[in-house]
């Protein structure tokens, strides 16, 4: 059992890393370009808007 | 629908860009790839260098060889394997990882250059790694499975990550063997400024390259990303070169505010104190 958790452990580790906020940006960002792309709204700034948001909102949430 | 590939070569289509659009995606494929693995490979090279100088050199020789040839397969088998999955799955799952990585880096990247976090410092790991390798106590005659296993850890890990950026920006440019010998290059590279130096390369500007493969990273995955789930860029694979702007401006303006608040908490603090 303790090395099926230690696999997925490395796994999540990997991808996700130090900031599961991130990766979840990632998603979202991906998420809301398909969504824009399904209701045929202009889709290419979507992504870019996200992820600049969400790396500015953790970037300065970090503690000094 | 999605597009499934033939699993034999031609692997793509010819989308047909022009060649200057071709030289400039190839361009960029070399030098993110050759940075991404230096920076890797400086942090390798630390860990390789404290374990070997204390505890010599033979398993750590062998650690090295075992994980360079792990990569290597990792890179052999998953390359090829990826044509079989449909293209724009391929590109979905790829845009995501490079936009979880490319975050990450970039991250970090812009808290070091604004002061928020310290940048990071070879010769202190250095120092800190001799220290853990000298605690523990050699086998004697033995085969040192402590000093193979560390530098093996060291070298797999960090290129871990960059076996996955060679697969996506090899597979995705239809070009494998041109991202494994840039990655090559920056290896032989790190290592014989090792073998020169003779100890941690702390004058490599780590976090500039950092900075740079972040934002190459978060380019190509939203370019990617996008295009797998129905988005039109605007001048085609030009777009890439905007935003790899678009995200440069955002970075630096981060770095600044960064740079301000722990300037203004530092102020605050000594004042409090």
């Amino acid at each position: 059992m303790s090395y099926v958790r230690a696999f997925f452990r490395f796994w999540y580790d990997f991808v996700v890393g130090d900031d599961w906020r991130l990766a979840l940006a990632a998603a979202a960002a991906l998420g809301a370009s398909a969504l824009a792309v399904a209701a045929s709204v202009p889709a290419w700034w979507v992504a870019p808007v996200v992820l600049s948001g969400f790396l500015a909102f953790v970037v300065l949430r970090e503690p000094t | 629908m999605a597009r499934i590939r033939p699993a034999v070569a031609p692997a793509r289509p010819a989308p047909g860009p022009s060649v200057g659009s071709r030289t400039v995606k190839t361009a960029i494929l070399v030098a993110t790839t050759f940075a991404a693995c230096a920076v890797e490979m400086v942090e390798a090279l630390t860990i390789v260098l404290a374990v070997g100088i204390t505890r010599g050199w033979h398993a750590v020789r062998l650690g090295i060889a075992a994980a360079l040839a792990a990569l290597a397969v990792i890179v052999a088998v998953l390359g090829p394997a990826l044509t079989l999955i449909p293209l724009d799955t391929l590109r979905l799952v790829i845009g995501f990882l490079l936009l979880a990585f490319g975050l990450q880096w970039l991250r970090k990247a812009v808290l070091r250059a604004g002061g928020a976090v310290a940048l990071h410092d070879e010769d202190r790991i250095f120092e800190e790694e001799r220290a853990v390798a000298r605690s523990h106590a050699a086998t004697g005659g033995e085969f040192d499975w402590y000093a193979f296993t560390l530098s093996f850890k060291g070298v797999f890990l960090e290129g871990l990550e960059v076996a996955f950026i060679v697969i996506a920006f090899g597979d995705t440019h239809h070009n494998l063997a041109l991202g494994a010998l840039a990655a090559g290059a920056a290896l032989v590279t790190v290592v014989v400024l090792g073998v020169v130096v003779h100890g941690p390369l702390s004058r490599v500007p780590e976090n500039a390259l950092k900075f740079a493969v972040g934002l190459m990273l978060i380019s190509y995955g939203t370019f990617w990303g996008g295009e797998s789930v129905g988005v039109g860029w605007p001048g085609g694979d030009l777009a890439i070169l905007v935003l790899v702007a678009w995200y440069a401006i955002v970075a630096s303006v981060l770095v600044l505010l960064v740079r301000r608040r722990h300037g203004a908490a530092a102020i605050s603090m000594a004042e409090a104190g």
